[in-house]
């Protein structure tokens, strides 16, 4: 049996496993790894508590301060509302919570598919924008990795490739679907190994700073 | 007693079901492409059939466009392969066209926009015999020989 | 079975001697143009076309399979229309409906080859044990399916698979398939091979194949998977009249929630749907009754490659194949472990560079770079 749908079952049974078992693997090993090496020990007397101030500066490290925001409008608000467009359309989409059903036996209500449409297409935009200005600004373009090039190919795929299954744009739909099933696998095995871990460590590293400044008794 | 009793039944009021008229919201599709269809019609005589067989109806879609289309004055009967019947609906050069087995199960349904549906017109072929028929019934006639055609 | 040699009459000819009239004929294309989904206009070709066709001879196999296509067919929902159609075909060999048994069955067989050798149509439903299989799965006077299926298709103008398990070795192939079991297009590759696949397909879809072979000769334009496209070239989900609420966001949860009761959308209840290719929400089933979907029970895929074997048919397209939390969980587990020891590993290169920390001069470092 080959074909389409026999590329559709092998991504959603084989493959799947495969990426999930490296996805858990990967991320696990790394974040043990961070806690376990922790930071190196403060000999100096605490001034503060570390856990309140770790914890506010998860939050207010999340909101660009004015001047970040007045020396680079462009990076905060294309940055915010793709990341939000992301989150909405993998987490509120209703075919996407039976998968987080089916997998973790979590659920939560969804949105109305044009709703999640729409914030799908201004994701893609929005990601576009931010391939352009990558590659027309002088200081992004020269301190750009071929990482960051990779981890913007595999993320644009993912949610280009939802679209066109959700629209059914490529025949036949098993085709499509399995290639948007496919590019979320690769996301996934990715994730642990790239920049994307920044999902799960940037709060963590938040919370790192915040309480180092919280010892030292020093604002964040 | 077995477990039956245990099963919670609640019973709806008939109304509720019944009086619900329902339709899946496709019968104005139909009915625009049939205005195209007739506005070809009038302006160069051109024919077409729509065969509702192959529409995605949901229930009450069926109804709903018939009841959009009414009836009209002319509805006729043709018997070949079963029953066949044609009724002109309330817009005129619009036909619904029912094609039945002997069984009377419906084969397809078209509506077709036309001055006069396919089926009733003589086939050409019959046609072009036409003439040869009725000349052997009128030989008959004139030639004593032969007594007076019973059918 | 007298004359198993294709007669010379053409079907114009045959139908007028049994007393059909124009306007019958006329009614016959109207309904075989609906039956293969070709739209009206095409009906005067049509009853050009049926009034040249000669009748030609069909040989039906049935392999490992539950008489579901047979039974199907027999009891499609035009009779007048669909046995016209197969009684102008030649039956020549088929185990369920023909009175012969025994060796004067397989005997009429291989007249039927024999009398209209490169000319006859093989139908076949069910699967084949695969050459490297045992053949005692499946047996026929003594003969393996393969060998009968073999010997059969030699001579034959094209091969139909009838059925999902013809089609892509359905039920008897489903994990861990211990017949061996394989699909006529597995098998066959020097014949046309067209897959009318569903468990069982429609029965206007079967007649409307052979009516199609009738009508023009040549086999119809087939997909990937070697179906018609007249038939097979929507899914369900595009021509479902459900499909509003899908785009709407507005699904059934439970078999008897409001939503089910408003006939919203089957995706949470696992409708097959959107990876399904077939004709049911136009054709329906029973008469034209009704389908799956109308009567509430969503889309089960039956007309699609490996369905047994896709996640369970309550599961929505979108859940993964026989994947729970455990993987993740091991995964987790195993990751743990991994970090912990990368960890450790690190920390031992860390005091091991400490203690062996030696000094390093200016000038040393700028002959490195």
């Amino acid at each position: 049996m080959s074909g389409a749908m026999g590329f559709l079952l092998w991504v959603k049974g084989p493959m799947f496993n495969i990426a999930l078992a490296i996805f858990a693997i990967g991320l696990i090993a790394r974040l043990v790894e961070i806690f376990l090496l922790g930071r190196a020990p403060n000999y100096a007397e605490p001034r503060a508590g570390e856990w309140g101030p770790g914890l506010r500066t998860m939050l207010s490290r999340t909101i660009a301060d004015p001047g970040t925001f007045k020396r680079a409008p462009f990076n905060v608000v294309v940055g915010w509302v793709w990341h939000i467009g992301f989150l909405i359309a993998l987490l509120l989409f209703i075919p996407h919570i039976e998968l987080f059903k089916g997998v973790l036996g979590l659920y939560w209500p969804g949105l109305p598919n044009p709703v999640v449409d729409l914030v799908t297409a201004v994701t893609l935009i929005t990601l576009l924008a931010t391939l352009v200005h990558r590659l027309w600004h002088p200081v992004k373009r020269r301190i750009s990795t071929t990482e960051d090039y990779l981890v913007w190919t595999i993320v644009f795929m993912v949610v280009l490739t939802g679209y066109l299954a959700y629209h059914r744009l490529v025949e036949p739909y098993p085709l499509a679907l399995g290639m948007h099933i496919l590019s979320a696998e690769l996301m996934l095995i990715m994730l642990p190994f790239t920049k994307l871990t920044h999902i799960f460590t940037a709060f963590i590293a938040r919370w790192y700073n915040g309480a180092a400044f919280g010892r030292k008794g020093v604002q964040s | 007693m077995s477990g039956l009793d245990q099963i919670p039944v609640t019973i709806e009021s008939s109304a509720s079901c019944s009086a619900r008229s329902r339709d899946f919201g496709n019968a104005p599709a139909v009915l625009n492409q049939i205005r195209d269809a007739l506005e070809r019609l009038v302006s160069s005589g051109e024919e077409t059939c729509i065969d509702l067989n192959a529409m995605p109806f949901g229930p009450g879609d069926l109804e709903r466009l018939t009841e959009l289309l009414g009836t009209g004055e002319a509805e006729a009967s043709v018997e070949a392969l079963g029953p066949t019947r044609i009724r002109e609906t309330g817009i005129p050069g619009v036909w619904l066209v029912d094609y039945l087995n002997a069984e009377g199960q419906r084969l397809t349904l078209h509506v077709e926009i036309a001055t006069v549906p396919q089926i009733l017109r003589p086939q050409p072929q019959d046609l072009a015999c036409a003439i040869e028929r009725l000349d052997a019934r009128l030989t008959r006639l004139r030639d004593p020989a032969h007594s007076p055609l019973s059918s | 079975m007298a004359n198993l040699k294709t007669p010379d009459k053409t079907l114009g000819e045959g139908l007028r001697e049994i007393g059909l009239s124009r306007r019958g004929f006329l009614k016959f294309c109207a309904a075989t143009a609906s039956m293969m989904a070709l739209p009206p206009n095409l009906v005067p070709a049509i009853a050009a076309a049926l009034e040249q066709a000669r009748r030609p001879s069909v040989i039906w196999l049935s392999f490992q399979e539950c008489t579901g296509c047979t039974e199907s067919l027999t009891r499609s929902h035009s009779p007048s229309v669909e046995n016209l159609i197969l009684d102008l075909v030649s039956l020549d060999y088929h185990h369920t409906l023909q009175a012969a048994a025994g060796e004067a069955a397989e005997e009429a067989r291989l007249q039927a080859m024999e009398a209209n050798r490169g000319q006859y149509l093989v139908i076949v439903d069910g699967s084949i044990p695969g050459p490297d299989a045992n053949p005692g799965y499946s047996t026929v006077a003594g003969h393996s399916n393969y060998d009968i299926l073999m010997e059969t298709v030699e001579h034959a103008a094209a091969v139909i698979a009838v059925g999902t398990c013809a089609a892509f070795g359905g039920l008897p192939q489903a994990k861990p398939n211990p017949t061996g079991a394989m699909s006529v297009m597995d098998l066959v590759h020097d014949k046309p091979v067209i897959n009318v696949s569903g468990c069982p397909p429609i029965p206007m879809v079967i007649t409307g194949v052979l009516a199609h072979y009738l009508t023009f000769g040549r086999l119809p334009e087939l997909d990937a998977y070697r179906r018609p496209m007249a038939f097979y070239g929507q899914s369900i989900h595009d021509r479902c009249y459900r499909r509003p609420f899908y785009d709407k966001g507005l699904f059934a949860e439970s078999f008897d929630d409001a939503g089910a009761k408003l006939g919203w959308c089957l995706y949470r209840l696992g409708c097959k749907g959107p990876t399904t290719y077939n004709a049911c929400a136009t054709m329906r089933w029973n008469s034209g009754t009704s389908w799956p979907v109308e009567s509430g029970h969503p889309c089960l895929g039956c007309s699609e490659p490996g369905f047994w074997d896709d996640a369970g048919f309550y599961e929505p397209v979108s859940v993964p194949i026989g994947v729970t939390s455990k993987t993740l969980i091991e995964g987790a587990a195993v990751g743990a472990v991994a970090g912990a020891g990368i960890a450790a590993l690190a920390r031992k290169a860390k005091k091991e560079a400490v203690a062996n920390r030696q000094p390093v001069t200016i000038d040393e470092l700028e002959q490195k770079l």
